[in-house]
């Protein structure tokens, strides 16, 4: 009898859903959405600077010292560093992944060209490649503060004072930032879709909100260097 | 009217393809598009050129058969099949380009016919529900609230004519995979293999070599059934559910 | 052709008689059958091969049935999946006599209705067996999740269809065909998955392997890579459908074909009434001689549509600017108590003879008004559109006019074959082991079908009654293999494949397309909605000259090794050109008028149809003697204990 039609799974859940591209996607929304909640808390802190060095050093100091006396002085920002770090390298490795299934699965193109998805949908990919670049200058100009000019441990204010004083560290910082607001864009709308929580009801609301999010964060991380520029931080 | 055609020209699947021009005239524009093709068919066999070889069958929009891309787009510029796109939605003198889908999924056999039958093998992954002939229980036995009915119907219209890949940057199946994931998984009958169906059936979509999805949103845009795009929102919630819940059963 | 046997001068031959229908009350005949039918121990199934040809409703449900019960199931079908069948493609609904409405339904007037609805051509034991198994459709189906029009509190819709008095029609929206063949799809998806069936789709039928008198296989030809493949099995299941095609225009999928019942008439299966075709009224008229196909709109467009016509004939003027008394409402006025809901048959005739008389509307004269005025008068536009709204959305589209604002035009259509190979009660052909199932078949509509019976049928023969009655004929045939190289297998298949190459080697100067259409024209002029002895002795003096061009003439590019749709379309073609001929002559005949079989001749005084029962009570099957040769009639009587004939009368 041929009633019994199921065959065996895959014995790990965890394998299948990391093979599959549901599940890929998935991994990418959630990791996507800790960087974002990050960047949300990240802008704010930053904002920080246009009341002046003290005020900024010492958040920046407070940074250390989250959840003393529970906590051992980093110990927060190195559990943060580390989350960061592993959503970044499986945000990456999967969109990596992915691209490469997508790519495969269109050798072909059409003949006919016509202009397709968004502008945000459609550079997803290197937008996502920049982010990726930038953050690593990001971390050695104002994280181990390899390539700054001041490199002054403790002094936040003045490093960061002086890397953007460069017209060119602000252009290419402006331009992330900018890529960053149309990763966001798509981004959590996209997310949203992954983890299911689209529907027709709640799908104006949604992009309504990822456009808000997209133009928040943009615009609070391109005042910085505009207000250094401008001397507005100095 | 007068047109003229630049269509996609293969003869088997290795052998290289290539656009290749043709002109028609007299076309009425009460044509549908693929009566326009018989006549340019017509025409090559009397010239003794091989006729253009593309799917079709029932010509009322609803069996899926055909399918070909015009101008860039899935079915053409409206939004239904292209047997019941008319020549009265293109101008006299026009160029037209028609291409086959493309998909590493949907291999071309000839001209504008493709390989559909990886979504077959999708759908015999899991989606149905398993009641052999005879086992039913009586069909009032178990009510279905009306708004549940008409959410799986909305996603039961899908017809499976492969127009969401084609349209797919990405050549992604997940419109065509989800239309029937959310029919049969919101009813009370499919809900005994709701886990279960999914699952398997995103592993078989994703063996067939579609690739992922990017919300970019073109499938729903393409679909001549209007399956919406939150239908894939809706299959992601299936999916992580049934993660959720250790992957099989309810 | 012999110039000895010309093709009307048919011979009667012996009587035949349905030996598997058992006795008893009609009620009982059923459950008796199934008791008296052998069984094959479950073990046992395996062993034995059922190739079913076609996944419509009838045989996906048969592939499908026959695959959970065990038995190795071929599959064919010439789409590019099974999922394409024309069943899809229905619209109205499935009739099953449940009365959740309390309306008086049973399975006894359901029986009754669909009998009388016949015209009293049909077998009673094979339509009450039919009205049984109905109930037990509607619950596979509900169970596979086919979703069924509901109500607020979610017990399932019914509506009242074709002028029947009962609300018994079961529908999802107006696309019940695809819903039900997606769950035939899915069921038979299932057991591809579970290798009970081995499907092989894009491959069609060439012809029936008949070995020591019984079928034991068919040839059939890749249509990709064009190879032609013998498949040998314990017994065939032909789901293959109707051959309203052989008319070129009908609603019917382009592709559909008589190719596998022709080719098994030929092999020795009857050929049952095939002049009993049914004629749909409301289809959208021809646009013009590029006309591939025609669509159908649902017959529920007649429940709030008047149908009317100019009272002048060749008058032109647009419909707004006819005034009222000046319009001709010729159903209501012919048939003051169905109006416009007459059955199928008189409506399309009646819209026949107004435009035979000049009066017909819209490019060349060819259509009739169906006007929604009143309509949207009395009920307001968003109840019609919230009724009818995909409808109109079709009919714009494919007219570019606004039904809304102006009247639709409609013209008839053929679009159902009731006609079909010959079967017992247990679906067997005159050829033991070849099945016939769904509308291949002649079985139980007799000489009209009723809406909303076509979905019915093709379910109850593919889920219920084949599943059950071909065990019989299976356990008292124990599988024996017939080898590959037997003569029989080979002689099949190398015809098959002589027929492709006489073909592509003709190079003529005409196209199939132009074949079909001439050959369509031909019948629907002669064969059509009304037949007279005249118009179908000229038919049947025409078809042999016309086969005889064809093959002079007929000019098919390309090879036989590839995907050869010309190839296809010419091989369907050579067929329609004998089915044609037979058609006319079962026409020619039937001296009397019944169901969509409308003979001039034979008329009452107010002109309506006038049916013959002391004549032509009975089934005609004809038996193949040749090509072009004289068949040989054999008549089976048919006996009417529950229902008594009586004249239809809707005026």
């Amino acid at each position: 009898m041929a009633l019994a039609t199921r065959t065996a799974r895959p014995p790990s859940l965890i394998g299948s859903v990391w093979r599959s591209t549901v599940g890929k996607k998935a991994v990418m929304a959630v990791t996507g959405l800790i960087m974002l909640a990050y960047l949300v808390a990240h802008m704010m802190g930053n904002l920080k600077v246009f009341f002046g060095a003290g005020e900024f050093n010492h958040y920046g100091h407070w940074i250390r010292t989250v959840g003393e006396p529970f906590l051992h002085r980093e110990w927060f920002l190195w559990a943060a560093r580390a989350a960061l770090s592993v959503s970044v390298v499986l945000h990456g490795v999967a969109a990596y992944q992915l691209s490469r299934r997508d790519l495969a699965a269109r050798p072909a193109k059409y003949a006919h060209k016509r202009p397709r998805a968004s502008y945000a949908t459609r550079t997803m990919r290197w937008g996502g490649v920049i982010l990726g670049l930038f953050i690593v200058w990001h971390v050695l100009d104002l994280t181990t503060l390899t390539v700054n000019p001041n490199a002054q441990e403790g002094r936040p204010y003045e490093n960061l004072v002086a890397s953007f004083d460069r017209w060119y560290v602000s252009a290419f910082y402006i331009a992330a930032m900018l890529a960053l607001g149309l990763h966001v864009r798509h981004g959590f709308w996209s997310a949203a879709q992954t983890l299911g929580a689209g529907s027709p009801r709640r799908d104006r609301a949604l992009k309504f909100l990822a456009n808000g999010l997209a133009a928040l964060l943009t615009c609070g991380f391109i005042a910085i260097p505009v207000g250094v520029l401008t001397g507005v931080v100095s | 009217m007068n047109l003229t055609l630049r269509i996609w020209r293969q003869r088997t699947p290795e052998a290289p393809g290539a656009m290749t021009t043709y002109e028609v005239t007299g076309i009425s524009e009460d044509m549908s598009f693929l009566e326009m093709l018989d006549h340019l068919n017509e025409e090559l066999i009397l010239s003794g050129d091989e006729p253009v070889a593309f799917d079709h069958d029932c010509r009322e929009g609803i069996c899926g058969a055909c399918g070909m891309v015009i101008n860039g787009r899935a079915h053409g510029p409206e939004r239904t099949t292209t047997c019941q796109l008319h020549m009265r939605h293109f101008r006299d003198g026009d160029t037209i380009d028609v291409e086959p889908w493309r998909a590493a999924a949907f291999p071309v056999v000839k001209d504008l016919v493709v390989d559909r039958s990886a979504f077959d093998r999708v759908i015999g992954s899991g989606g149905y529900v398993s009641v052999p002939t005879g086992s039913a229980p009586e069909a009032h036995a178990t009510p279905v609230p009306k708004a549940v009915a008409d959410l799986a119907f909305e996603h039961a219209e899908c017809i499976g004519c492969g127009a969401c890949v084609a349209a797919c940057p990405n050549g992604s199946a997940m419109l065509f995979t989800s239309a029937k994931v959310v029919h049969l998984n919101v009813l009370p009958q499919g809900a005994p293999e709701r886990g279960s169906r999914v699952l398997d059936m995103v592993a078989a979509m994703d063996d067939e070599g579609f690739g992922g999805c990017t919300n970019t949103g073109e499938c729903a845009t393409a679909c001549p059934k209007g399956i919406p795009l939150q239908s894939i929102a809706h299959m992601n919630r299936e999916y992580l559910r049934a993660v959720v819940k250790g992957g099989r059963g309810r | 052709m012999s110039p000895f046997a010309p093709y009307s001068h048919y011979t009667v031959g012996a009587p035949l008689t349905d030996t598997a229908a058992p006795g008893g009350p009609v009620a009982g005949r059923w459950d008796r059958r199934r008791f008296e039918a052998k069984l094959v121990n479950p073990a046992n199934r395996r062993k034995h091969t059922v190739i079913v040809v076609g996944t419509g409703l009838a045989g996906g449900a048969a592939g499908a049935t026959l695959a959970e019960q065990g038995y190795r199931v071929v599959q064919f079908c010439y789409q590019d999946s099974p999922r394409r069948a024309h069943s899809i493609a229905a619209q109205g609904g499935i009739n099953a006599a449940k009365n959740y409405r309390n309306d008086g339904d049973s399975v006894h007037r359901l029986f009754y209705d669909t009998v009388k609805g016949g015209d009293f051509r049909a077998r009673e034991s094979n339509v009450h067996r039919l009205a049984q198994i109905s109930v037990e459709i509607i619950d596979q189906c509900v169970a596979q999740g086919v979703p069924f029009a509901r109500e607020y509190g979610g017990l399932l819709d019914t509506r009242s269809f074709g002028g029947v008095q009962v609300s018994r029609t079961f529908y999802a929206r107006g696309q019940t065909g695809q819903q039900l063949l997606l769950g035939a799809y899915q069921a038979l998806s299932r057991q591809i998955d579970a290798g009970g069936v081995e499907m092989h789709a894009r491959t069609e039928m060439l012809d029936l392997i008949v070995v020591d008198g019984r079928a034991r296989g068919i040839v059939a030809r890749d249509l990709i890579t064009g190879r032609i493949e013998t498949h040998l099995a314990d017994a065939v299941v032909l789901a293959s459908g109707g051959y309203g095609n052989v008319f070129h225009l009908s609603t019917n999928a382009k592709n559909s074909n008589a190719t596998a019942v022709w080719r098994a008439h030929r092999r020795g299966a009857h050929f049952a009434n095939p002049c009993f075709t049914q004629i749909h009224p409301t289809c959208i008229p021809r646009s013009g001689d590029h006309q591939s196909k025609l669509t159908l709109m649902s017959e529920s467009l007649r429940n709030d549509g008047r149908i009317w016509v100019p009272k002048a004939a060749g008058d032109t003027r647009p419909p707004a600017a006819i005034p009222e008394d000046e319009r001709d409402y010729y159903l209501e006025r012919a048939y003051p108590s169905f109006g416009n809901l007459v059955p199928r048959d008189i409506a399309s005739r009646a819209a026949k003879n107004v435009c035979d008389e000049g009066r017909g509307v819209g490019p060349g004269g060819q259509g009739v008004y169906l006007d929604f005025a009143d309509a949207i008068a009395r009920m307001g536009r968003a109840a019609v559109e919230a009724k009818y709204g995909n409808l109109f959305e079709m009919y714009e589209r494919i007219t570019a006019e606004n039904p809304y604002e102006v009247p639709m035009r409609i013209y008839p259509a053929i679009h159902y074959t009731m006609g079909g190979l010959w079967v017992d009660y247990d679906l067997q052909t005159t050829v033991p082991g070849l099945f016939a199932i769904g509308e291949a078949n002649f079985s139980d509509h007799g000489a009209n079908r009723l809406g909303a019976s076509a979905l019915m049928q093709g379910l109850a023969d593919g889920y219920f009654v084949l599943p059950s009655t071909i065990n019989d004929y299976l356990a008292r045939h124990p599988h024996a293999q017939v080898p590959h190289d037997h003569p029989a297998v080979a002689e099949a298949a190398g015809e098959a494949a002589d027929r492709l190459r006489r073909l592509l080697e003709a190079g003529g100067d005409r196209t199939p397309e132009s074949f079909h259409r001439e050959l369509g024209e031909l019948l629907w002029d002669e064969c059509g909605m009304s037949r007279t002895e005249s118009g179908l002795r000229k038919a049947l003096e025409r078809i042999p000259e016309l086969r005889e061009e064809f093959w002079r003439r007929i000019r098919v590019p390309g090879t036989g090794e590839e995907l050869n749709q010309q190839l296809e379309k010419a091989n369907r073609i050579v067929d329609y050109l004998e089915l044609a001929e037979l058609m006319c002559l079962d026409a020619l005949h039937r001296t009397e008028s019944c169901g969509g079989h409308f003979r001039e001749e034979s008329r009452t005084a107010d002109g309506e149809a006038a049916r013959k029962d002391e004549e032509f009570a009975y089934v005609a099957a004809w038996e193949f003697t040749g090509p072009g040769n004289a068949p040989v009639l054999h008549k089976e009587d048919l006996r009417f204990e529950y229902v008594h004939p009586t004249q239809r009368s809707y005026a």
